[in-house]
């Protein structure tokens, strides 16, 4: 499956898992598909039928409300069946509304805010003093770089040169009650990442062409680990929750649901998929 | 006790090469062993505790076993949530190592005061605690982890506690290991560096018929077997320096309540009054101050004036 379908797929996936379950977070899922379709499709090395592969490449998803997104990559890249996915927040589920590593595929729960950047970290240095290739990827949220054990983590990462690891900030600049900007400006954010000492680039979080290039190059300078600061839209394929900071709470109504789903099969049609 | 720490964990690193050491920016003239001998396994993660612990979740994830070492409250308090989600819940084999148990470190001021952690500790249902009570204990308690590599709390004392055993113990989780044995029907039981003072109680006339015995692991999946121990006495007294809310008592009053409720009132509890919180002073003094005597006597209205100099 291409990335534009798996992330068109994930999409529709998502969205009836949080229709189903009444849970929130559906922006911050639609913000990260892109990226994480793109990952799934053509960038980490990983064995759906086998998610313990020791030299597979490891991602966290540090921003665990947005876990629906990796929930659907996961089930339509088959690491477990797409019904599955019924289950998801139900009582005793594994597929909890936070990102859950008792779901096969997933290397870490997260849903404190601060957590997947030290642990991230952690598996990078491993792999570094192992002498192992392969690479750690891990996606925080813009509104998450208020926690300071990320910067603590950027310290250690740039001190150690390691350029094992790829960070993808989902820059969408939305946080939980309004804009970034008005609840902590993180600006500018490059330069404080450089100044780090991390790899910085900014890209459109919604390129494939663009992240599957800059993902390929890796790492973007020896002896750095690499940051990307991703520009994305919350709510991003559904026109009605684009940039809405309500859809970070609310779950969509069944005729909300019909709408985005005939929204994405629309774009399935224009490309023909 | 810290260098009982170090010295078993270079042998226990020597033949498992899966063993790292993390430290938060402490340890000057202490871990200088490990990071001499095994570069490649020593990490200083600075002054961020938070990091530090997520990291070595990450790296236990990878097939470490890390041992993450600071002083008192910092690898715990500071980073409580990364113990409790990272480390715990997803069962990683992280030791935690605070220095400075209970009051050792008393004239540096509240902030390097571990009189809370046993309470913070073990509402982890995954964590195994060890508090061993001298340096023998310290290499059993690490043997044991290494063995059984789980997420665990190793709490040990500063400098110059006393051996009471006579060889490296074979422990296991929630059994009562005895350390002088009369045939009495009354028993100290300690946790932790207090072992020496329980030690230094029996040679009172006071506790004269009572037994020495030490539970350097447990925790809260390890309550199993506390009532069939404790009724082999008509009498034990825990002694701990932890506030008694919270604390090694409490743990096993809870575990008496759910297994024999009837056997809790052979047990009376010896541990800090909560007044040692915000109080300075030597590790003695503040002992004093919250009701741990060296004389064995029990805590009193008069505790609160032990060891404040006389107007």
């Amino acid at each position: 499956m291409n990335s534009r379908l798996l992330a068109n797929t994930m999409r529709g996936l998502a969205l009836q898992m949080v229709a189903r379950a009444r849970a929130s977070h559906i922006g911050s899922a639609l913000s990260i598909t892109d990226m994480v379709a793109v990952l799934y499709a053509d960038i980490l090395q990983v064995d759906p039928g086998n998610p313990q592969w020791t030299e597979r490449d490891r991602f966290i998803l540090s921003k665990g409300h947005a876990g629906v997104a990796l929930y659907a990559a996961l089930a339509a890249q088959g690491f477990f069946p797409l019904p599955e996915l019924r289950f998801y927040g139900q009582d005793f589920s594994d597929l909890m509304n936070h990102i859950s590593h008792k779901v096969h595929g997933v290397e870490f729960s997260t849903g404190s805010l601060g957590h997947g950047l030290p642990f991230a970290v952690g598996k990078a240095l491993a792999a570094k003093k192992q002498n192992k290739r392969w690479r750690v990827v891990v996606l925080l949220s813009d509104g998450e770089m208020d926690e300071g054990s990320n910067w603590e983590a950027l310290l250690f990462a740039a001190h150690h040169r390691l350029d094992n690891l790829l960070i993808l900030i989902d820059y969408n600049k939305l946080q939980s009650l309004t804009t970034v900007a008005a609840t902590l400006a993180l600006e500018p954010l490059a330069d404080k990442l450089r100044a780090f000492g991390a790899a910085v680039e900014e890209v459109d979080g919604h390129d494939h062409a663009l992240l599957r290039a800059r993902c390929k190059a890796l790492p973007w300078q020896d002896g750095k680990p690499s940051l990307s600061k991703a520009h994305t839209i919350k709510g991003k394929g559904v026109s009605f929750m684009e940039n809405q900071v309500v859809w970070h709470y609310r779950s969509p109504n069944p005729e909300q649901l019909s709408q985005a789903l005939a929204e994405l099969a629309a774009e399935r049609a224009v490309w023909g998929g | 006790m810290r260098l009982a720490f170090i010295e078993e964990l270079v042998a226990l690193a020597t033949v498992n090469e899966r063993i790292a050491l993390m430290v938060g920016d402490l340890g000057f003239s202490v871990i200088e062993p490990f990071a001499d001998r095994f570069p490649d396994r020593f990490f200083n993660a600075g002054v961020a505790e938070q990091n530090m612990m997520g990291m070595a979740a990450g790296m236990a994830s990878e097939g470490y076993h890390v041992f993450v070492y600071s002083i008192a409250n910092f690898p715990t308090f500071r980073c409580a949530e990364q113990i409790r989600n990272d480390v715990a819940y997803h069962r990683l084999p992280v030791t935690i190592v605070a220095v400075g148990a209970g009051l050792a470190y008393g004239n540096l001021g509240y902030s390097h005061h571990a009189v809370q952690d046993y309470g913070l500790l073990r509402l982890l249902p995954n964590l195994l605690l060890a508090a061993p009570g001298d340096p023998l204990e310290v290499r059993a308690c690490m043997r044991h982890l290494v063995q059984q590599p789980q997420p665990s709390y190793l709490r040990i004392g500063k400098v110059g506690e006393p051996t009471l055993h006579t060889a490296v113990p074979e422990l296991a989780p929630g059994r009562w290991l005895p350390v002088v044995r009369r045939g009495g029907k009354r028993a100290l039981l300690t946790t932790g560096a207090t072992l020496a003072l329980a030690g230094q109680w029996l040679a009172l006339p006071a506790y004269a018929d009572y037994d020495l015995y030490t539970l350097p692991l447990w925790g809260m999946a390890h309550k199993e077997g506390q009532a069939e121990q404790l009724a082999c006495f008509e009498q034990v007294i825990t002694v701990e320096d932890h506030l008694h809310d919270g604390g090694f008592a409490s743990w096993l009053r809870e575990a008496l309540a759910e297994q024999q409720p009837e056997l809790l009132l052979r047990l009376q509890a010896r541990a800090l009054h909560s007044r040692v919180c915000g109080a300075v002073g030597s590790q003695q003094t503040l002992n004093e101050y919250g009701g741990l005597h060296c004389d064995g006597r029990p805590a009193s209205d008069a505790d609160s004036q032990a060891g404040r100099r006389e107007g």
